[in-house]
């Protein structure tokens, strides 16, 4: 098998088994899986491939670099299998994909050697298995292989033992890219019928033909009819010559849904300006007309973030992000490359800002759901598993954000069914930065000018990430492309970070930065280039991870890592350096002009020359029409209140998916890191999820920057108006309840859809859209920042060869971040004195519960206690009669005087109560007033309310305060762990804060 | 002399290099953050020093075990003036993967001959193999640590995914033996972890959070004291100051004892 390679493998192993912890929690996952044999112990190599002639003595010395001789022994060339194996699985990564043990690892041969590897060399790492199991069956291999390896991003090889043994160990493996010699650029016709147009715009440019004679397409330019016909007339009349296939692929990332949101962008009905204009960008400029001298908002909807007012000398910014197409395929590549990805749209905004905050959502199915999905008929390509998205996704975070040293500190996780077809995975980044900078410059505001180099800065461009910006516009279907999946690379990013934000920017060293995400530096450097009227790109000088690669694929690649500086020629020697002594590969690539063209070349030949202005502008206008939606929303039939068992149902609401305590996420995440978190993602002994945290920034500054979100995919099931208006109350208000006052607020939107063509989602697109306009108008707080995602939907089938298609719950995203004056002040939710009085702060309508898109309608259903049709009702809510009531709370939560605060979501009264018990192990009692249905009071998730404890003393000045809003004493926290609710005198529910805690902990016990 | 020059590294991942720095300052050092890559074209600025700080982050992002490949840059480049500056009456703190670092260098915990360099110990993977961000409790061990003065628990968050202190019995006998085992995580009533999760958050042999040098000068620890450097640093201090709202946030946390003993040891 090795006679054609020439290499060498190093395989590090642990001495002593007892060590090998991974091996044997892996084992205990893989016995959970349906296998037919039990698998006795499992063993881990890690192997190092070294490519090229290396003598013995310097093999010996390289392992002597990647081992640990307390703990390791190392195979050099030779195979023995560990323990008694059975069976051995390697799992190494398909050429071309990114290798972060690889790279450290060449690092390291060239710190101790003095020299990089030579192009001839590289270096490789894999995985090899040991597997202790008698009669694995052929299904077993598959089982085990699916759960240990992703086949779109891995390779993996089992041997049996004897095949192993008479193969002398697993084979030499080198996954060199290797790639034909490029074509060059072509000229794509358009001159041709439409039927052939749409198969363009659909599948793309034909690369070539197969041996039936049939094209074979590059991947989805995601161009419809409307606009190549645009592009054809376009070069036709203007350019006078057929687009290369350069500019046709530019044009398509420039023009995806992605980049240009062409759905919020388009008229819609009666809306001439469109949802985005109309309605998100509209409130925030009617509540800052509002605000005057008063507005918080300094940058937004222009820049990679949105950036607020912090303090006199500081900005903050926030962004949140989706990357819901690749976490689907890979979600560890996915979700790694998109925390590590917004993490840029931090250090792009203005002249760069710190990221000082990570957020992450992670919205799935029941990870218990096992029922196979298909992409493809005959059983083939079949879809990841919930359980293994959510931990795949849960690891890309941890390893994105950890890695970079960004506390990542606010999260949640939802489960909804309709999302076992495409997860959708949010990332955010919150940063800091000056005002000014020490060179006297607005920090928000910054321009390249003509005459500046294009420089690319960070990781190497590859073929990895061809197609995502027009990939993630198109619903997930068999043909997607794998070159779609990334995996990112923390160090590499941090690395060019710490260079940029606290040096390069301190000498002012550039004149504009900004973030290479979708598309590119075809969407980078245009998109730049706009600021001073043109750029000259020559494409040779970017730096590519192999040879081989077409100018297209260079152009639009989304290899990961990388920013786009304009830099002063006379900058440029110092920024040189400063990157080089950093270890930062930094290339001059073009420089930016005013010619008012977006002009590249390659090897000297022109491969692109258009008007910039129709590279951004030309994509033609649509008018979208809606059509109204039925309404899903019904009446319920309640069981008998007499025949239900309260402290039943109490218990196993905290033990619901979405209710049931996250913490094995939260304590993966370094949430400390940066020294300035405050209230931390889990609150009291009893570490209980928190809904809102708080960092401190500045060591020397009282400040804090608090954050929450909020969404309510259930309730957007029946009515989408009311889900963005509740998400924005629930935000609005979490953030109230730390003590955030409504006027240092800003919110963000992300819109994840699905089947955005049909015109009754765009109807409830449209609802969703205005509400947020009502809402945040009413509540003052501005839009900052925002962004779409329309085609989650998956098209696929099940095991019968069914057609099956899942869309995502029509979700919104509300993210909240605000100032907090003093953070001396902020409070958790925990219970924390005993005798304390409890009050429910704001609405009291015992007569009409609205139950819909709650979690105890949820529960009712899935007990079988109501019909599965049973819908109910969205809350009757409107957000102008909160307004006052917020801002007497407000004056109230400024004084101190709360011990706690809880803001009422998902699961209603009940899980605030439950939650702040369990939080420092202080039971309570409560009283449901005597008339009321006791679940629905409990249960009911009706907006716009507070759980708060105070001390006795000071409450009857509370009442006082809010005597025209509601303020209705329920009861007193105990001295004891016990939970007793009552009714007329009769205990309902009857617990302890001991006993809940187990409820609401053992959901993900196993995870 | 009064007030101690600290110099921190950074780069490659380090990235806990701005709360360490403020931590001293805080407690009256003058600190200075340097690239690795500085530090090694200008090696012998080390001099100018009186305390070395290799502080907590993802140097090379853990791979081929966590501070195994900064170690190496080190020991290639930076092995003479790390000699001379331990030499002299300086100090040396590690924190977290600063610790892994100085673990890999052979700095922690020394020969038996008290020679430096060879590795003796490892921190490997926690025995739940998965990153552990907790608040822990801490014994002070009968030890010589110059940052440990007067120190006999503490209560320090940990933030890391290869925090797993492992030796031979013998190592182990010799680093008690010799006093070289600093602090080791306990129970909230002070007793032993017993190599409990999540007590001991990592399944450390002997409980062991923390190691230093024969002398007390080097030392290095798996906790991050700049995360506990003030009292709302606590994951109580909510709580705590909702029931006493005269209580000031920037009030000594657990955590800053170890900066001042840093700088109390030049005073």
């Amino acid at each position: 098998m090795t006679k054609n390679l020439i290499g060498h493998r190093l395989e590090i192993f642990f001495r002593d088994p007892e060590l090998d912890t991974r091996g044997q929690l892996l084992r205990d996952k893989l016995n959970a899986l349906d296998l037919s044999v039990t698998i006795d112990n499992l063993r881990l190599s890690e192997v190092y491939t070294l490519e090229g002639n290396f003598s013995p003595a310097r093999l010996r010395e390289v392992a002597g670099l990647l081992l640990n001789p307390v703990i390791h022994d190392v195979l050099i060339d030779e195979s023995r299998p560990l323990g008694s194996a059975d069976a051995v699985l390697e799992v190494g990564f398909l050429p071309g994909v990114t290798d972060n043990i690889a790279h450290s690892a060449a690092a390291t041969l060239a710190d101790a050697w003095g020299e990089v590897l030579s192009p001839d060399q590289g270096i490789y790492s894999s995985t090899v298995y040991y597997l202790e199991a008698k009669n694995l069956s052929d299904g077993d291999y598959r089982l085990i292989g699916r759960f240990l390896a992703n086949a779109l991003i891995e390779r993996l090889h089992w041997k049996d033992r004897s095949t192993y043994v008479a193969e002398a160990g697993m084979d030499l493996v080198i996954p060199r890219v290797k790639l034909k010699e490029h074509k060059g650029v072509s000229r794509v016709d358009l001159n041709i019928p439409e039927a052939d147009l749409i198969a363009l715009g659909k599948g793309g440019i034909i690369d070539h033909y197969d041996a039936a004679g049939n094209p074979v397409r590059r991947g989805p330019l995601a161009l419809d009819l409307n606009s190549l016909k645009t592009i054809a007339d376009y070069f036709a009349g203007v350019e006078k010559r057929a687009p290369t296939d350069l500019e046709l692929e530019a044009l398509a990332q420039t023009w995806s849904e992605h980049c240009k949101h062409t759905i919020f962008a388009a008229a819609l009905d009666d809306l001439e300006d469109g949802l985005y204009k109309t309605y998100i960008k509209g409130a925030t400029k009617k509540i800052r007309k509002d605000r005057g001298d008063d507005d918080i908002c300094v940058s937004v909807f222009v820049d990679n973030s949105g950036g607020i007012i912090f303090d006199d000398d500081y900005l903050v910014t926030d962004k949140v992000e989706t990357h819901n197409s690749p976490s689907a395929l890979d979600p560890f590549g996915g979700s790694i490359t998109g925390i590590v990805g917004v993490n840029r749209d931090t250090l792009g905004f203005g002249l760069g800002a710190k990221p000082i905050i990570n957020r992450y959502g992670f919205c799935v199915a029941d990870p218990a759901d096992s029922k196979p999905l298909y992409r493809s008929k005959n059983q083939s390509n079949q879809a990841l598993r919930p359980r293994r998205i959510l931990d795949g996704i849960v690891d890309g975070v941890r390893v994105g954000g950890n890695c970079s040293g960004i506390p990542t500190t606010q999260g949640f996780l939802t489960f909804h069914p309709g999302y076992k077809g495409k997860p959708l995975v949010f990332v955010g980044t919150v940063g800091l930065l000056p005002r000014v900078t020490e060179a006297g410059r607005l920090s928000h505001e910054k321009a390249a000018l003509a005459g500046d180099y294009i420089v690319v800065l960070g990781g190497r461009v590859g073929l990895d990430g061809i197609h995502g910006a027009t990939f993630s516009s198109e619903a997930l279907t068999g043909g997607s492309p794998a070159t779609a999946v990334q995996i990112g690379d923390p160090i590499t990013q941090k690395k060019f970070s710490d260079a940029i934000v606290k040096e390069a920017l301190q000498r002012n060293l550039y004149s504009s930065i900004t973030d290479n995400g979708a598309g590119g530096i075809s969407c980078s450097v245009a998109e730049m280039a706009r600021e001073c009227g043109g750029c000259r790109v020559e494409l040779e000088k970017v730096p590519v991870k192999y040879p081989g690669m077409s100018p297209w694929e260079i152009w639009i690649s989304e290899s990961q890592e990388r920013m786009t500086l304009a830099v002063p020629p006379e900058k440029w020697p110092e920024l040189e350096k400063l990157m080089q002594s950093r270890g930062v590969e930094a290339t001059v690539i073009g420089e930016f002009t005013a010619s008012g063209r977006c002009q590249v070349s390659y090897n000297g030949e022109s491969v692109m020359d258009i008007e910039l202005e129709f590279l951004h502008d030309g994509l033609p206008n649509k008018h979208l029409t809606t059509k109204i939606w039925p309404s899903a929303e019904n009446d319920v039939l309640l069981p008998e209140a007499a025949d239900l068992v309260l402290t039943d149902l109490f218990l196993k609401m905290f033990k619901r998916l979405n209710l049931a305590s996250h913490a094995y996420v939260a304590n993966q995440y370094d949430f400390e890191v940066q020294g300035g978190t405050v209230l931390k993602p889990l609150v009291g002994r009893g570490q209980v999820d928190a809904f809102t945290t708080v960092v401190q920034p500045l060591p020397e500054s009282e400040k804090g920057v608090s954050l929450s979100q909020s969404l309510y995919p259930a309730l957007s099931d029946i009515n989408t108006y009311a889900a963005a208006a509740v998400a924005i109350d629930t935000a609005v208000r979490n953030l109230m309840a730390v003590g955030t006052p409504l006027s240092r607020m800003a919110l963000l939107d992300n819109f994840c859809w699905c089947s955005s063509d049909d015109p009754e989602r765009l109807w409830q697109l449209k609802e969703c859209v205005r509400a947020c306009y009502e809402t945040a108008v009413v509540y003052g707080t501005p839009f900052i920042s925002g962004k779409d995602s329309m085609y989650n939907d998956f098209s696929g089938f099940d095991a019968d060869d069914k057609e099956v298609k899942i869309s995502v719950p029509p979700t919104i995203l509300i993210s909240s971040i605000g100032v907090v004056p003093d953070v001396a002040r902020v409070r958790s939710f925990a219970f924390v004195k005993p005798g304390d009085l409890i009050y429910l702060l704001g609405a009291y309508l015992p007569a009409d519960y609205d139950l819909g898109g709650s979690e105890y309608l949820a529960l009712l259903r899935d007990q079988g206690l109501v019909v599965d049709t049973a819908a109910g009702h969205a809350p009757q809510f409107a957000p102008v009669t909160q307004l006052s009531f917020y801002q007497k709370v407000e004056k109230a939560v400024a004084t101190g005087q709360f011990h706690s605060l809880y803001s009422l979501a998902q699961g209603g009264l009940a899980i605030a109560a439950g939650k702040g018990a369990m939080a420092e192990g202080l039971g309570f009692e409560l009283q449901i007033p005597g008339g009321d249905r006791a679940d629905l009071f409990l249960f009911n998730e009706h907006p716009g309310r507070f759980l708060v404890t105070i001390a006795p003393d000071k409450a009857p000045g509370l009442e006082k305060a809010l005597a025209e809003n509601c303020c209705l004493q329920l009861g007193r926290v105990r001295d004891d762990d016990k939970i007793i609710i009552r009714q007329n005198n009769a205990a309902a529910v009857e617990t302890t804060t001991t006993e809940l805690l187990s409820a609401y902990r053992s959901t993900f016990a196993g995870f | 002399m009064a007030q101690p020059q600290v110099l921190l590294l950074t780069g490659y991942g380090i990235n806990c290099e701005e709360e360490t720095a403020y931590a001293f300052q805080a407690c009256g050092a003058k600190t200075k953050i340097m690239h690795v890559n500085d530090l090694i074209a200008a090696p012998e600025t080390l001099s100018d020093y009186q305390i070395f700080v290799v502080p907590g982050g993802f140097s090379y992002g853990d791979d081929t075990g966590s501070g195994n490949a900064l170690a190496n840059k080190m020991r290639h480049s930076l092995w003479s003036e790390l000699m001379e500056f331990v030499a002299a009456d300086h100090l040396v703190l590690g924190i977290c993967n600063g610790f892994q670092v100085l673990v890999n260098l052979g700095l922690l915990p020394g020969g038996s001959d008290n020679s430096l360099g060879e590795r003796r110990v490892a921190l490997i993977a926690n025995s739940s193999a998965r990153y552990e961000c907790r608040w822990v409790n801490l014994a002070a061990a009968d030890s010589d640590t110059v940052f440990l003065r007067g120190v006999e628990s503490l209560f320090l968050p940990v933030a890391h995914g290869e925090g797993r202190f492992f030796t031979t019995p013998e190592t182990l006998a010799e680093l008690q033996e010799r006093r070289q085992i600093a602090l080791r995580y306990v129970d909230n009533e002070n007793r032993p972890a017993a190599g409990l999760f999540p007590v001991n958050p990592n399944g450390s042999l002997d409980d062991v959070a923390a190691l230093c040098a024969v002398g007390g000068r080097i030392f290095g620890l798996m906790p991050h004291p700049e995360r506990a450097f003030r009292m709302n640093h606590l994951p109580s201090w909510p709580e705590y100051s909702a029931l006493n709202p005269e209580a000031e946030w920037q009030k000594d946390g657990p955590g800053r004892i170890i900066f001042a003993n840093a700088v109390d040891y030049f005073s």
